[in-house]
């Protein structure tokens, strides 16, 4: 996002998208995205629905294709070679818009399955390791429900629990608090601000404009498949350069 | 493929339930229907009208004129055709006790290469059902192409023209003996269905799933054996159980290649006997016997689905 010119003496760029074009069909969903996340970033993707945004991130571990461009993950470029998605997935974790946690799995299960099968842990580190990060997100008495027994809440902080346990180096949100009731919005938002504090890269995309404020370090503006503004929060908040920036901003921010 | 009996029939399932007491509805019944069809207050001695006509007594006493009335239309008609019925000869040709010895006469075998037969389709319908459903959800064109011909050519030819076809063509070409080409055929006629089984039980599972599943890192085998299949085997019990209710039904036609199943003991018999109303009764209650508990297992397994999400 920042010019290539600034790039030496800081920490290394673990997410690049060059010249990324993507289609659904007829509709040209990414329109010549060019994009840079350093380590240790914290990217918040925002714009009107339909404009991209979730269809963005979701190309960074291939659960979307791009059909032009290259897209660069932590050294790996994604492509139709497996192992580099595979080796892209172990490193970069995700959290869902719809929580996507295994219902016939307890809160437990659901963190020790990539643990045991893809880390290669045993059952018992595997079980230590996810209680630990149960308990960083606040919910280790919940381990041994299933998650349909728990609130909308505690299930997406159970689904950021099961991506950490992986321990990745990069985190992407898809609109995490987008089906949460009102009141279980800020238990999420307060784990998400901590591992910002505490150091993670990471991507997301959300409409919690004060979040955005507090925790990002760049916000990203997409309209129509195209990134339109890419700034540091309080410039695109105070001082949007972009009419279709100053648009929303005075839409989502005026109640 | 509709292959749902309701036993006991409803009237008869209702006036049990009522007799037990149990005048409200399950938990399961208002998770099926959305609300108790049925009023608690009236439920007991009438009918959801509260109408005589509706209560449960006269429901039954429906049930059971319509069944005397069809056993006497079979009756009156065998004598005016002056049949003689001679049902205590019939016995012998499932068992005899001979010097308090067990001896199973030829239906009791034929029941058994029925039952063998079946085991050996089932098993290997799945084979062909699970390898099938997964070329149809490949993202190979090729693949897909000849899980869809299999299907189609499977479906829409009939069964018996399968059978001559396996018998006659491929049966000599491979060197199969009679009983392995009637397991095969109907293998791969319920194979067909057995694919489609399989294949909206697992595309019943969300795909963020998949999705999430993708993204810690699991592999494609570990995404299905792990989340996929765990979740949409419990949807294709059910229907997976029909399957074996139509198997057992359509092994029947393995008769026309002379293999020795129930139904050819059951020809075979006549032919020597003459007893044509009693045998094919016989034979017919025989594979009720064995077709209604399945169903009934049927049903149940499919409640408790219901009941657990």
């Amino acid at each position: 996002m920042s010019p290539r010119k600034g790039s030496q003496g800081r920490a290394k760029v673990v997410v690049e998208f060059e010249g990324v074009n993507k289609w659904f069909g007829d509709f040209h969903v990414l329109k010549d995205i060019n994009l840079r996340v350093r380590e240790r970033d914290r990217v918040v993707i925002c714009g009107p629905s339909g404009s991209g945004k979730s269809t963005l991130i979701r190309c960074i571990n291939r659960l979307e294709e791009h059909q032009e461009g290259r897209i660069v993950v932590d050294g790996h470029e994604i492509g139709n070679d497996p192992k580099s998605v595979a080796a892209v997935r172990r490193e970069v974790g995700m959290v869902f818009q719809q929580f996507n946690l295994f219902p016939h799995l307890t809160v437990l299960e659901n963190c020790m399955l990539g643990p045991t099968k893809v880390r290669g842990l045993s059952k018992a580190e595997a079980r230590d390791r996810a209680m630990q990060y149960l308990a960083r997100v606040r919910i280790p008495e919940q381990a041994d429900k299933y998650p349909g027994q728990l609130s909308g809440g505690q299930q997406q902080r159970v689904a950021i629990a099961r991506s950490l346990c992986m321990q990745p180096r990069i985190m992407l949100f898809d609109e995490p608090t987008s089906a949460l009731d009102p009141e279980m919005i800020k238990e999420v938002l307060d784990v998400m601000a901590d591992l910002a504090q505490s150091g993670m890269t990471m991507l997301v995309v959300t409409h919690e404009m004060g979040f955005a404020r507090t925790v990002a370090d760049e916000m990203v503006f997409m309209d129509e498949g195209s990134i339109v503004e890419s700034a540091p929060p309080e410039r695109f908040f105070t001082n949007p350069e972009n009419d279709r920036s100053k648009l929303f901003l005075s839409q989502i921010l005026s109640h | 493929m509709n292959l749902r009996y309701s036993w006991p029939p409803s009237a008869w399932g209702k006036a049990l339930r009522e007799r037990a007491g149990a005048t409200a509805p399950q938990a399961s019944e208002i998770a099926r229907t959305g609300a108790p069809r049925v009023s608690v207050r009236t439920a007991a001695t009438l009918g959801r009208s509260g109408r005589w006509w509706n209560a449960p007594w006269f429901d039954t006493i429906q049930f059971l004129v319509l069944c005397g009335a069809l056993l006497g239309l079979i009756v009156s008609g065998a004598m005016s055709m002056g049949y003689s019925w001679q049902w205590y000869r019939v016995p012998q040709f499932v068992f005899r006790v001979v010097d308090g010895e067990l001896i199973w006469g030829p239906l009791a075998a034929g029941l058994a290469v029925t039952l063998e037969i079946t085991a050996c389709s089932v098993v290997l319908a799945l084979a062909i059902g699970l390898v099938t459903a997964f070329l149809r959800l490949s993202d190979s064109l090729a693949g897909r192409a000849v899980s869809r011909v299999y299907l189609e050519a499977v479906r829409n030819t009939p069964l018996l023209i399968q059978m001559y076809l396996f018998y006659f063509v491929l049966g000599p070409i491979i060197g199969l003996d009679r009983f392995w080409v009637g397991v095969s055929c109907l293998a791969v006629f319920e194979g067909a269905f057995a694919c489609e089984v399989i294949r909206a039980g697992i595309l019943s599972v969300p795909r963020g799933q998949g999705e999430a599943g993708d993204s810690i890192g699991l592999g494609r085998a570990q995404v299905y054996r792990h989340v996929i299949l765990p979740q949409a085997v419990p949807l294709m019990l059910p229907p997976l159980t029909g399957l074996m209710v139509s198997l057992i039904k359509n092994s029947a036609i393995v008769s026309v290649i002379a293999v020795l199943d129930l139904t050819t003991a059951g020809r075979d018999i006549v032919a020597e006997t003459f007893m044509s109303f009693e045998i094919w009764m016989t034979v017919a209650a025989i594979y009720l016997g064995i077709t209604v508990p399945l169903s009934v297992f049927m049903s149940y397994v499919e409640r408790r689905v219901r009941t657990c999400d």
